[in-house]
């Protein structure tokens, strides 16, 4: 084979050039990957594979070899399956009986949040030291844009990627996928293709003919709704869209229509953005068994409301937009937002707002999820001022103040408000 | 029903009336206007069913009779009648439906049967009052800018009006708040307002009562119960639900001790915190005044897009003190003052402060600073 037609590539393993056998010239190792413009994609997506479970198996090597699954509660559903659990066919946001019907031998464990979370963070780092430009997406995935770092690692993105997926697998201990693309909806669609301890590369120019026998839903921002419409009109795969005319789309469809037409074709010209500024900060927890009692959705709202709480103290965050969530038994969402005068991290406020949409929200009707929000973000230093007529603030301020500190010293659990404590309610809540 | 109108008569009583009716409505006569023929004319009613507007106009009334039509659409059909029409409303035939003439143009409306319109029951009323137009508006319009949009805090939506004592004389009193500034103006009690416990007027009612009195030279009849008021001007009859709530003992928070006194040409000192404020953020507005012997020092530092300060000579004697409001307050508050001199009593950077006009004391307004 003429040099001039060979398509570039390397080893994985030990990064040398692919050159034209099967195997690794240098190492052995099957493990190559070539593409045509290898050397000039510079946007990625990594995603851990099987996040949750992986961890798990890290830390106890017994389980190495038995299906794993991740998830919870008598309703819960898979959040994680390690890959042994899917070949029985188990597989994420499944409910947790129909997956131990296919999979009778599947150990399950409880998420440990706080364990995904820090190994999330030092995947993270390890990112970071790569590019500025890392864009996170979830706990355990990000996009990364590589373009001119050429210098500064000399050696390509491509290769680097390859070299920090080796060290993610032998510094942490878990494995990562990567795609590598010419911009984010394609490395996004590229990292799933390999899966798991994967790596595609997704070039620009084959990425019509790739797209083109997906579903529209494959895109992004195309939901089941959405999906539906545009079957109805004829539009079910990717294709369709690609031999739509442009002018045509946009009239039926608007800006939607626009972003549909470049998308089928893998054009995509978001740039990738780090610290994304949050726009709010929420929580929410579905119930073992509906709840319809005013009594226990307080309690759990009441405890949201310090988890929010405490996030916007973390973040220096305050926020004048109060949203409270419900989903009914029947899965009808209902929010209602409410307006404060001036902004606010406290729980205290965050509650006396959010229990007063509540109340007239109670009325007899079973709810699976509540959930609480503040948006319309400000400075943490904006918080709660000082009031003319409402003297209480201060107090408030300084009580939750008093609170966090003795938390951060001896635990979330050494000191609670009344309200989340169980038994007959005397009296009215107290301090409010 | 048969009535002949003026179209601008009635252009000018649906325009005061078609405000109350919200533009979405889940009960579907509230979307609607009630018009009656009585002795003086055609009486039309609107309602959200916390308040309602009834306005009588002159009207040659043929046959007698009331109906109900969507109060947005009858408005729209009148203010694109050409000028000087006589408007001819006909209610019959076996669908209920309202024909509207005037020249060449036909249109029939749907009706909703007049027995379906709400009432807000008013009631017997304990006091009443008359007092001028002008007057009563100035009462709201300078206490109207503080009152709270936060629906959980209720109490404070809207101006609390009760009878208070100001120099020895029974002064009725207007007061608002959303807890970072207090609005009161007061006028010399009408006769009729003795004893009258306080109430609170809801936002929307503040709203139509200022556009009802464009004409300041009416005279307002005020009739207040423990749950209603009822503002007559004219031809024009307001009734509207009263806030039920207690709203705060608002006198402990006019601060009365503050000692140090600053004495501003208003509309220089407006001017400037308007400059000023240009570089500070869409929500950190917060304006330092620093002051010293006999000057004051404006200032926003905003670390993303700079900074600004002015320096105004003031009248100011007392030590000196750096002290930050939010911009928009103080031109709120400065645009409500009357004469050319504001007076601001202050006490420290934490403490709420006191502004007025320096020659008239039927107004003042409290702010409480902010950290800067």
């Amino acid at each position: 084979m003429a040099g001039a037609t060979r398509v570039p590539g390397f080893c994985r393993d030990c990064l040398a050039d692919a050159g034209d056998g099967p195997r690794c010239a240098a190492c052995g190792s099957p493990r190559l990957v070539r593409h045509p413009r290898i050397d000039e994609l510079s946007v990625a997506h990594v995603d851990c594979d099987a996040f949750y479970a992986a961890v798990e198996k890290r830390d106890n090597p017994a389980l190495a070899d038995v299906p794993l699954i991740i998830g919870g509660g008598t309703r819960g559903v898979v959040s994680t399956c390690c890959y042994i659990a899917r070949i029985s066919g188990v597989r994420s946001a499944m409910p947790m009986f129909k997956a131990k019907a296919l999979c009778p031998n599947a150990v399950v464990l409880k998420p440990d949040m706080a364990k995904y979370a820090a190994v999330g963070r030092q995947v993270r780092a390890m990112m970071q030291s790569l590019t500025p430009l890392v864009e996170p997406l979830s706990i355990d995935e990000a996009f990364l844009d590589l373009t001119g770092t050429g210098r500064l690692h000399g050696m390509s993105p491509a290769r680097v990627l390859a070299r920090f997926a080796a060290a993610v697998e032998t510094d942490i201990g878990i494995t990562v996928s990567v795609g590598l693309a010419a911009n984010k909806f394609l490395a996004k669609t590229a990292s799933e293709l390999d899966k798991p301890r994967g790596y595609s590369v997704l070039g620009l120019e084959e990425a019509p003919a790739f797209l083109a026998p997906r579903p529209v839903t494959f895109i992004w921002g195309v939901g089941p709704a959405f999906g539906g419409k545009l079957a109805r009109d004829g539009f079910k795969l990717i294709g369709d869209l690609q031999r739509a005319d442009e002018k045509d789309l946009a009239r039926r469809y608007g800006a939607e229509g626009l972003r549909l037409w470049r998308l089928a074709r893998g054009i995509d010209a978001r740039s990738v953005t780090p610290d994304r500024e949050a726009k709010s900060v929420s929580s929410e927890t579905t119930f073992d068994t509906d709840i319809r009692d005013l009594r226990p959705l307080e309690q759990t709202l009441y405890a949201l409301c310090e988890k929010v709480s405490a996030r916007m103290k973390q973040a220096d965050l305050s926020g004048r937009s109060v949203t409270l969530k419900l989903k009914t038994a029947d899965f009808r969402l209902r929010t209602r937002s409410r307006g404060l005068d001036s902004p606010t991290h406290l729980a205290a406020r965050l509650y006396a707002t959010a229990h007063d949409l509540l109340l007239k929200e109670v009325d007899g009707t079973p709810f699976r999820l509540i959930g609480v929000g503040l948006s319309d973000l400000s400075p943490g230093s904006d918080a709660d001022p000082a009031d003319l007529v409402d003297t209480s603030t201060q107090r408030i301020k300084a009580t939750e103040t008093a609170m966090d500190a003795v938390r951060a010293k001896f635990g979330a659990a050494a000191v609670k408000r009344g309200i989340l404590l169980d038994g007959p309610v005397r009296g009215k809540p107290s301090g409010r | 029903m048969k009535v002949t109108v003026e179209r601008a008569e009635l252009l000018k009583s649906l325009s005061h009336v078609h405000r109350v009716v919200e533009r979405r409505n889940t009960i579907p006569i509230l979307a609607n206007v009630l018009i009656r023929t009585g002795t003086n004319g055609l009486s039309l009613k609107a309602t959200d069913l916390d308040l309602e507007v009834v306005e009588t106009v002159p009207a040659e009334v043929s046959q007698d009779g009331a109906t109900t039509v969507p109060a947005h659409v009858l408005y729209d059909i009148v203010r694109k009648l050409p000028d000087g029409s006589q408007v001819q409303l006909e209610a019959g035939g076996e669908r209920g439906s309202l024909a509207v003439r005037a020249g060449r143009a036909r249109f029939t409306l749907q009706t909703l049967p007049e027995t379906d319109f709400p009432d807000l029951a008013a009631g017997e009323f304990s006091h009443s009052f008359k007092v001028k137009g002008a007057e009563f508006r100035r009462l709201v319009d300078k206490t109207q800018f503080a009152i709270s949009t936060e629906e959980t805090r209720y109490y404070l939506n809207g101006i609390y009006l009760h009878v208070a004592e100001n120099a020895g004389k029974p002064t009725l009193r207007a007061v608002a708040t959303d807890g970072h500034r207090l609005a009161q103006a007061e006028l010399d009690a009408p006769e009729g307002a003795g004893g009258l416990a306080g109430v609170i007027v809801p936002r929307k009612t503040v709203a139509e009562i200022q556009k009802l009195l464009e004409d300041k030279d009416a005279e307002v009849t005020v009739s207040l119960s423990a749950t209603k008021i009822r503002v007559a001007v004219g031809a024009i009859v307001l009734t509207s639900k009263l806030i039920d709530g207690t709203f705060p003992d608002y006198g402990r928070v006019i601060p009365a001790g503050n000692d140090k006194t600053l004495l501003v040409d208003k509309a220089d000192f407006a001017a400037a915190v308007d400059r000023v404020s240009t570089v500070s953020s869409e929500r950190g507005r917060a304006v330092k005044l620093s002051l010293g012997d006999g000057k004051l020092t404006l200032s926003v530092t905003n670390p993303d897009s700079g900074s600004a300060t002015e320096e105004l000579e003031v009248e100011y004697g007392a030590e000196p003190l750096d002290i930050g409001f939010n911009s928009r307050y103080l031109l709120d508050i400065t645009s409500q003052l009357e004469g050319d001199t504001a007076e601001l009593k202050l006490a420290d950077p934490g403490s709420p402060t006191l502004v007025r006009d320096s020659t008239k004391t039927d107004a003042l307004y409290v702010l409480m600073p902010m950290r800067v």
